[in-house]
């Protein structure tokens, strides 16, 4: 599983990275967590206020944090797929 | 009932004598930071259950091919709802064009969305009461619209914006879909971590206000700076420009000063200044404007800002 924070490095974006390597521990997912700092490629994915997270290519959230708890249903969500 | 506590505060508990410059700067400080801090948590949370019917990707969407005034007046009043922090001024700069909005029009939202944001409503609104809250909305409008709307007939303005903002493709996201439980709770999360940032600033600018308002002779700013003197607005506007967005800290020191009898167009144009211009946000334009549109942009900001200060003084 491909897990990836869309953010140019603002607090909110590092606490969100965070979060999610902490909701992939949780859940035991094999998944990879990375960042996107590149506004051209934030951009590709619609997204206009960061942070924003992507797994398996689908935009889960943005313009907020969402809780450990919430990433980890959007984990076992794509692990069904 | 926060008058009364205040009164019990500072003459019961503290045994100060009513009067004094001091049991006045505590009377005073006690009060206005109970009111104030009660006033942000209401009202932060109301508007970020709006704010959430209106993200930046929704937005676009509206402003997309809009004519040039009704798109400028549109972007404006977006701007004051829309969420928007200095991090996200260049995705939404790059993310309006792309869906078409008028560059004239994406500026107008960019100076609009940070000038009339709640945090100074609710400091204006209980500090200076509701007529100078409008007063401050109204005119932040008209500057922001006529503003953009300067900058969008400049001849060529688009080659004066970097030129791989026009290459850049934007994909398209479906927004989420928000129950009012989950607006509900952001709302919540958004409040506290407002009040988390901006309590402390709160505390000193009502602290600083709170001295001033109790030690500072009465026509002190009207002797030195007041409405005779020309120079005053340019320099208050000058003085604000460093002080970047912090509306939580310079409002309540602003509204002392006019307890002393600084006017109120030097005092709209010294708050405006503070939340639309700044160092900081104009290294983050420069990502996306030419160093001459910057320039101009900055230039249009700062004169519009004077005009409204030298008007206000005239007029009232």
């Amino acid at each position: 599983m491909e897990i990836k924070v869309l953010g140019p490095g603002c607090r909110n974006c590092e606490k969100l990275e965070a979060d999610s390597k902490q909701a992939v521990k949780e859940s035991g997912a094999d998944a990879t967590v990375s960042k996107v700092t590149d506004m051209a490629e934030i951009m590709r994915y619609g997204v206009l206020s960061t942070p924003g997270l992507v797994i398996n290519g689908k935009v889960k959230s943005y313009g907020r944090l969402p809780s450990v708890k919430e990433i980890r249903t959007w984990i076992e969500e794509e692990k069904k797929n | 009932m926060i008058k009364e506590f205040a009164d019990w505060l500072s003459y019961k508990v503290f045994e100060m004598q009513a009067g004094t410059h001091m049991a006045d700067a505590v009377n005073f400080f006690v009060y206005d930071t109970i009111k104030i801090l009660l006033m942000l948590t209401v009202i932060i949370y109301v508007v970020s259950i709006i704010r959430s019917f209106f993200p930046p990707e929704k937005v676009k969407k509206i402003l997309a091919h809009k004519t040039e005034f009704v798109g400028n007046i549109l972007a404006a009043l977006l701007g004051i709802v829309t969420p928007f922090c200095s991090c996200s001024a260049v995705p939404v700069f790059i993310g309006f064009l792309e869906a078409g909005v008028p560059l004239g029009v994406t500026l107008t939202f960019l100076i609009a969305s940070p000038m009339i944001n709640e945090i100074a409503l609710v400091l204006l609104w209980g500090l200076f009461g509701a007529r100078i809250a409008l007063i401050y909305i109204g005119t932040g409008m008209v500057v922001a619209i006529t503003a953009g709307m300067i900058l969008g007939r400049i001849p060529a303005v688009e080659r004066m914006v970097e030129d791989y903002v026009w290459e850049i493709r934007m994909g398209n996201v479906e927004p989420p879909k928000l129950t009012w439980r989950d607006r509900a709770e952001q709302a919540a999360l958004h409040t506290q971590d407002i009040l988390r940032r901006v309590t402390l600033y709160v505390l000193i600018g009502i602290g600083v206000g709170a001295l001033i308002h109790g030690y500072v002779p009465i026509d002190f700013v009207a002797t030195y700076a007041g409405r005779d003197n020309p120079f005053a607005v340019p320099l208050a506007v000058l003085i604000a420009i460093p002080l970047y967005s912090n509306a939580a800290g310079t409002i309540p020191i602003v509204q002392a000063l006019m307890g002393k009898g600084m006017p109120l167009g030097t005092v709209l144009a010294f708050m405006m200044a503070v939340t639309a211009i700044s160092f900081p946000e104009m290294v983050i334009l420069r990502k996306v404007l030419k160093v001459k549109l910057l320039a101009i942009f900055a230039g249009i900001l700062t004169i519009a800002i004077i005009i409204v200060g030298y008007l206000f003084n005239a007029i009232i």
